[in-house]
């Protein structure tokens, strides 16, 4: 079977909904599907289905909670709709489903989400890798064409190498963070996932672009980012971290590497060494920073305007402590609490002044690398594929130096493409692996031409996942 | 070293999280680790090193001052938990333990 062949590659929404009814129950991808999808307009993305990470705002038809993954917000009805999804609507597309998460985006395995775990497509037994888990495996199971994630250390391109689709993270300030429930500002982007370059390709054009509604979206030209998509890159030039050829990568990682550069080589790309030395510290500077700018962002939820409020409160303090304690999951509370240590009086220089230090080195090694030359930089999304539900749920720091491959690109506010490019097979399963090029700011095109080349020379990206083949004998 | 319950329960109550001491107990040894993991930025030499505390290069940007459309009063104030139009309801703010 082909990708376009695959589900909702060709589906229209009535049988994308189908598919979704059938598949969901097992996956749990879905925390809500619209009974009353937006009506499809005429546009550049008519005739497709999407789905909308339950951390964007959408004020449907139907009238369906925003609930952001978590039990404080399970009633939550969002008065309005998020830039990047108002405009895939306004380009026709049908939005038919808001996707399960990792509490407020907290996560890197689907696990911490009040709706319950979402499940690999490949391999029901382990994780779609997260936090943007739902919007990963709808994609992969062909549930949907395109949906959106956030990425704020990974979140997009950790599940996308995990559940062997494409997933974009765009140059801090491409897109407007309008409407996306906040986790840590300075790092959040919202991005598309698609089984192929050329949908997210599609979906990066139509969100793309200033916004009024939000300060730090960039006034930048936005291309039509599909536009020569099949155009090789003249000259390309990957560079390969010395630090992503880890003796601790799971070994069929460490092969997929390689088979990935020897494919950019047949293409005609010279691949050089390139040094990102304090890749090992991205992720105590990522936690710092983000747990610190998450204990501020969520101390909105109070118990006061809207979300879920304790029974009986003795007075305003108590209505404060048990609204939360009942509302947040223990990884997000967890979070909130290492946030607030990190920021309180005696600890700020040392933790939250030292990581913006270190994330200046980060950013200074990004672009010394570019400046080698090199036009893109290649690297697993994880170092490892998908591990079993529940392995890790008790080992909070195991689970975060998973990330060891993706904050950086945050911290540093650039541009990355995860794409699949391998698969490790472990007992009956075959797991995806991911591959991500990381690019200059603003050079989004550069890399999703870069990746379409890849996407051309291999078969990665129209394998089907099990579930979704049964269903469609 | 290991934070205790009651250094938790500290850092707890800043966070305004009400957690039981099961709770506390459980979470010490997980943020230690994670804090040891934090502290070890501390072997870099950061001298004369700028925090990057932007990672945009984009200045403040401004809006023509004009009026826009709001989101409805009565739609915000049906989502709060207790309200009493125009008004959102809150236990007693002043008192014990109920100040800020």
């Amino acid at each position: 079977m082909s990708a376009a062949q695959h589900g909702a590659a060709s589906a229209g929404t009535g049988e994308c909904l189908c598919r979704i009814h059938q598949l969901n129950p097992t996956l749990n991808a879905f925390i809500s599907v619209l009974p009353d999808p937006s009506p499809a307009t005429s546009g550049p993305l008519t005739g497709f289905t999407v789905a909308v990470k339950d951390n964007l705002c959408f004020a449907d038809h139907s009238n369906t909670p925003t609930t952001a993954g978590s039990r404080i917000l399970t009633n939550y009805k969002s008065p309005f709709t998020a830039t990047a999804v108002q405009r895939l609507i306004d380009a026709g597309a049908t939005i038919v489903g808001k996707t399960n998460l990792d509490e407020f985006a907290m996560g890197s395995t689907g696990e911490n989400s009040a709706f319950g775990p979402t499940r690999n497509p490949w391999d029901l037994d382990r994780i779609p890798g997260g936090s943007s888990s739902g919007s990963a495996g709808a994609v992969a199971a062909g549930l949907v064409r395109i949906a959106l994630g956030s990425d704020t250390g990974g979140s997009i391109r950790q599940p996308a190498g995990m559940c062997g689709i494409v997933g974009l993270k765009p140059t801090y300030g491409r897109v407007s963070r309008y409407g996306l429930i906040a986790y840590a500002s300075s790092l959040d982007q919202v991005g598309p996932m698609a089984r192929t370059v050329a949908d997210a390709a599609a979906a990066l054009t139509v969100i793309s672009g200033p916004d009024p509604l939000d300060s730090t979206c960039a006034d930048q030209p936005v291309p039509d980012f599909t536009r020569d998509l099949d155009r090789p890159v003249e000259h390309l030039t990957i560079g390969v971290p010395r630090q992503a050829r880890n003796e601790a990568n799971n070994p069929d990682v460490a092969v997929a590497l390689e088979a990935a550069i020897e494919t950019y080589r047949s293409l005609g790309a010279a691949v050089i060494e390139v040094d990102l030395p304090h890749t090992e510290h991205g992720i105590a500077a990522y936690y710092i920073v983000a747990l610190a700018e998450a204990s501020s962002n969520l101390a909105r939820f109070d118990g006061v305007r809207y979300g879920r409020r304790t029974a009986d409160p003795k007075d305003l303090m108590d209505l404060y402590a048990r609204s939360r304690a009942e509302g947040f999951g223990p990884e997000v509370q967890r979070r909130i609490m290492l946030g607030t240590y990190i920021l309180s009086a005696g600890y700020y220089e040392a933790y939250y002044t030292t990581a913006l230090k270190v994330r200046r080195l980060i950013k200074r090694d990004y672009d010394a690398a570019f400046g080698t030359p090199c036009d893109a930089i290649l690297m697993p999304t994880s170092p490892r594929p998908a591990f079993r539900l529940g392995e890790r749920v008790n080992d909070p720091l195991a689970m975060y130096l998973e990330d060891v491959y993706t904050v950086g690109v945050n911290l540093a506010g650039l541009p990355a493409i995860a794409f699949p490019a391998g698969f490790s097979r472990v007992g009956m399963s075959r797991l995806p692996i991911g591959m991500q090029l990381i690019g200059p700011a603003w050079q989004e095109a550069r890399l999703l031409r870069a990746a379409q080349m890849f996407e051309s020379a291999t078969q990665f990206h129209t394998q089907v996942p099990p579930c979704a083949e049964s269903d469609t004998r | 070293m290991s934070l205790s319950p009651d250094q938790v329960r500290r850092i707890a109550t800043l966070a305004r999280l009400a957690i039981t001491d099961g709770q506390a107990a459980a979470y010490g040894p997980q943020i230690s680790a994670i804090l040891a993991h934090m502290d070890t930025l501390r072997t870099l030499n950061l001298d004369g090193v700028e925090p990057l505390t932007h990672i945009s290069e984009a200045t403040n940007r401004l809006d023509p001052d004009l009026p826009g459309p709001s989101l409805p009063p009565a739609a915000l104030i049906a989502m709060a938990p207790d309200a009493m139009p125009p008004f959102v309801k809150v236990p007693k703010v002043l008192g014990d333990g109920g100040g800020a």
